[in-house]
């Protein structure tokens, strides 16, 4: 279709619409923005007629790369350190697709603009696409790798389990609370104008050097449908920009928007890249040097700060926090950590880090080996059963953190943790900004305004407390962790497949763990405040999980 | 003096093979080859099933955390409060036309190509210029205020349920739903846009007057956009799909356009608006099964059974009024091959047909 007919065509759409006179659309999902002043910002245009075979077409070339990866027996090269993790993301992944899918109906309700409408339910339909075809690609690797374990349980674990659940808020995120907060600002114009360049680009780079084509195919796919996303995004920004009244919540949710982001995707997508490559070249991108150029660079020096030209105030000390976090903080080797601790409840297996990896690591963060090294090299001291516990329950100078009440990453930067008492209960926060968006952005007045539609942070936040004080090995049975032989673990700090070298629930039993939640709220306030010390003092202290 | 000039040593990684195909290797789970956290209807899951059943994921099954959002004034999620029909297993519901990623596509461009090859070829043969004055006033007018209700509903009706439906199997039907009803009503807006490029006495712009204003269509107009007010998710769904569909949509569609179209030297206009049919058929085929799971359900069945009563008894007798209203519409074109009689009361037979496949009562007002 020809430039000048596509544009025909979209100004006869838009003669679809109409000023109801009879009853207007019920507002189901409500905001504290509004949209009296706004101009009527038209997005990218598409119609349905070019959209659906556009997208069979893209379809048609990522099943048939699937065809010939079969075919081509792409797992005879494919990288199981890398795989395994792929167990972990692609059993978020598809939840917070289709949740952007669900979000859309609520930016409808909220922005009075049917010329934004049209895009808006295009996207749904792409995000119905993209959650389907991750479910396909993970399907296809459950099928064809070595190892289904995880794979198998998919849905189930990304339910129960505790990095589900730090994932799963990049799905609520999209489609609780303030409509323009949760479809708008977090989900469009933070996580897919920003987050997936790294989730969708970067990672899949990644995966191709690891011997897996076919991350890439689906995920290069999904982004080619994002830029109609950002359109989308863009336009509404600039609607709700219009209206002074709107700048503190912009300004609010962009800070929690951006934080809430950086603290979850982050976390699991630089902790994919950086332990779960083979490919050690000194050239290869660091995930900090990929950060750089694809989220400091392309999105907040090309994207965010030209929003200033309107007056917005953007969260310049935050995007530098998140900087320092990842260069300077080692919040991805941090996180990289808490994972391999925590491996007998996971659904995947984490390689240990050899050599190779440590040269690696110190060439691109310097003083990586000094701080981590001695703790990867006890890791793989311990993977094997039989003379020691997991790795969580030896004294390898590791305390077992505290999980940070908003984004639940833990607080692993432990100089930087916030303890507080919020309604009526002591927790912990991984920093100021998670902080203040318990307390302060997510409640019903903000600034001195009611703010009625922003949402709550709900639900049993701390994982650890759904299974304190229990058996290690009753926990993994309960969540389901185990393989069809009734004994073996699915998760396993090493690759080795020989069943003698596995795990099995005898193997962890005898193991007691205590959710720190939970002991903290049981300490009286002098025992708190000593933990707490010691705590940020560096979390070398000896209070690990064990009882 | 040529100058040389030093290449940059290209970097690449290098390719380990790892044998990590299935079967390399024999141990605990090493064939655990099928996703088994949900129980598939039939022996074998399909891939409908393994693509969408617990992608969104429910506190009654997995969630042990429970939703970590909540809006400011309730749980977030999706609440199975926010109908008042009741399921004592919502999950049960399957999509009879296992609709994901590839069937979407495939289907909706098959549609796509359809169309644009009638209507390539209308313009090749100039089937428009022997249209008669009468029948490009019909399809000027009426497909043309129809347009519009296809899409409030794809905007405001099937968009806004698939946010609430309690399960992914719901939401991600009433997706593909709205889905269609967009790419029918753009369809049938481009149709328009084509005739009133075609040199003959059509005004494009005739349909928003017509749906804003023209007395016949009005009390249509009115039930769309009563429906986009409703709140209960499936309570819309329910006065869309089985009861504004069956009196208005199919009235309007199948017991008229379908009809005498081609009566009037129109083959153009079928092969749309048949696309528009086939697409409720396969919208109406969900809805059943759904709207069957739930009056058969051994819990709630009776009382899901009252309350669809219930919201028949406020949607049939607005739709019946719409219906009516459109009488006008059938004496308009030159070839009046059928009556509004008769064509109501084969819309009528076949709404009985549904609701008494539903086990309900059919409303009085239908007799009357």
């Amino acid at each position: 279709m020809s430039r000048q007919s596509l544009t025909k065509a979209h100004a006869k759409i838009t003669e679809l619409s109409w000023e109801p006179t009879f009853a207007t659309p019920a507002t189901r999902f409500g905001t504290d923005y509004t949209f009296e002043k706004a101009p009527k910002k038209d997005p990218l245009k598409q119609i349905m007629r070019s959209y659906f075979p556009m997208e069979e077409e893209k379809d048609n070339r990522v099943y048939g790369a699937m065809d010939g990866a079969i075919r081509g027996n792409m797992f005879r090269q494919v990288q199981q350190r890398w795989l395994e993790w792929q167990k972990l993301f692609l059993s978020i992944i598809p939840f917070p697709e289709i949740s952007a899918a669900r979000a859309m109906p609520m930016a409808i309700d909220a922005v009075p603009n049917p010329e934004i409408h049209n895009g808006l339910a295009v996207q749904m339909i792409d995000e119905v696409r993209h959650s389907t075809i991750q479910m396909n690609l993970k399907r296809l690797y459950m099928n064809n790798y070595i190892d289904p374990a995880g794979f198998d349980m998919t849905e189930k674990a990304f339910a129960n389990n505790y990095a589900g659940t730090i994932g799963r808020q990049f799905g609520e995120g999209f489609i609780t609370g303030d409509a323009i907060t949760a479809a708008n600002i977090y989900l469009t114009v933070v996580a897919e104008t920003a987050f997936t360049n790294t989730l969708f680009v970067a990672m899949p780079d990644e995966a191709a050097a690891n011997g897996d084509y076919l991350l890439p195919t689906v995920f290069h796919s999904v982004q080619s449908d994002e830029s109609r996303h950002i359109s989308n995004g863009y336009s509404i920004l600039l609607m709700a920009l219009a209206d002074e009244r709107n700048r503190p919540l912009l300004e609010r949710d962009l800070r929690y928007a951006w934080w809430n982001n950086h603290c979850v995707v982050d976390a699991a997508i630089g902790t994919f890249i950086e332990y779960g490559t083979k490919d050690r070249r000194k050239d290869r991108e660091s995930y900090a040097e990929m950060w750089r150029r694809w989220i400091y660079d392309d999105y907040y020096r090309s994207y965010l700060l030209p929003l200033e030209k309107y007056g917005l105030t953007i969260p310049h000390d935050l995007v530098e926090e998140a900087w320092n976090r990842i260069t300077t903080k080692g919040y991805v080797h941090e996180v990289a950590r808490f994972f391999a601790t925590g491996w007998p409840v996971n659904y995947w297996r984490i390689d240990a880090m050899t050599d190779k990896d440590f040269e690696w690591f110190e060439e691109k963060y310097p003083g990586w080996y000094s701080k981590y090294g001695k703790w990867w090299e006890n890791y793989n001291r311990l993977a094997y059963p039989g003379k020691n516990k997991p790795i969580a329950f030896e004294e390898v100078g590791y305390q077992y953190p505290h999980r940070c009440w908003t984004c639940m990453v833990p607080a692993l930067i432990r100089e930087d943790m916030v303890t507080e008492k919020v309604d009526d209960q002591w927790r912990t926060y991984c920093s100021e900004t998670c902080y203040w968006t318990d307390a302060v952005a997510f409640r019903g007045e903000y600034d001195g305004r009611p703010t009625p539609n922003m949402g709550r942070l709900t639900g049993f936040r701390e994982w650890e407390t759904l299974h304190h004080n229990k058996d290690l090995a009753d926990i993994v049975q309960d969540l389901g962790y185990v393989r069809d032989d009734g004994k073996t673990l699915i998760g396993q700090p090493h690759l080795d497949l020989d069943p003698k070298k596995m795990w099995t629930l005898d193997d962890v039993r005898g193991n007691t763990f205590m959710s720190p939640n939970v002991l903290l709220n049981e300490m009286s306030d002098a025992e708190r405040e000593a933990h707490i010390a010691a705590y940020k003092a560096n979390g070398t202290a000896s209070t690990h999980p064990a009882a | 003096m040529t100058e040389t000039t030093q290449t940059k040593q290209r970097s690449f990684p290098s390719i380990e093979f790892t044998d990590s195909e299935a079967g390399a290797l024999e141990f605990p789970s090493s064939q655990s080859r099928s996703y088994n956290y949900y129980k598939p209807a039939k022996l074998r899951a399909t891939m409908y099933e393994d693509v969408t059943v617990d992608v969104q994921p429910d506190p009654d099954r997995h969630l042990s955390q429970g939703w970590i959002y909540g809006f400011g004034n309730g749980p977030g999620g999706y609440p199975k409060e926010w109908t008042a029909a009741k399921s004592s297993n919502w999950h049960a519901f399957l999509d009879p036309n296992e609709e994901w990623n590839q069937t979407i596509y495939r289907n909706n461009s098959a549609v796509v190509r359809q169309v644009d090859l009638g209507l390539q070829n209308a313009k090749r043969a100039r089937a428009y210029d022997a249209w008669n004055p009468a029948w490009l006033k019909f399809v000027e007018r009426n497909l043309g205020a129809w347009m519009h209700a296809e899409n409030g509903l794809a905007l405001h009706v099937f968009t806004s349920i698939q946010r609430s439906g309690p399960t992914n199997m719901i939401n991600t039907a009433v997706a593909v739903n709205a889905a269609h009803k967009m790419r029918f009503a753009q369809d049938l807006a481009l149709f328009n846009l084509d005739l009133s490029e075609a040199h003959v006495p059509f005004d494009g712009s005739a349909h928003k007057e017509v749906w804003q204003s023209a007395p016949e269509w009005q009390p249509t107009r009115e039930v769309v956009e009563r429906l986009t007010a409703v709140g209960d998710w499936c309570e819309l769904l329910f006065a869309t799909n089985i009861v504004f569909e069956q009196l208005v949509g199919s009235l309007f569609r199948t017991e008229l356009v379908m009809q005498i179209a081609a009566r009037n030297g129109d083959y153009i206009t079928p092969t749309i608006v048949g696309t528009g049919e086939h697409d409720y058929d396969r919208d109406l085929s969900y809805s059943r099964n759904l709207f069957r799971l739930l009056t058969r359900d051994a819990e709630f069945g009776e009382t899901n059974k009252v309350l669809f009563g219930e919201w028949l008894a406020t949607w049939v007798p607005r739709c019946l009024d719409a219906a009516h209203a459109l009488q006008p519409i059938w004496s308009q074109p030159a070839e009046k091959s059928v009556t509004f009689a008769d064509s109501l009361d084969a819309a009528k037979q076949k709404f009985r047909s549904v609701l008494e496949d539903l086990g309900l009562d059919t409303p009085k007002e239908l007799d009357q």
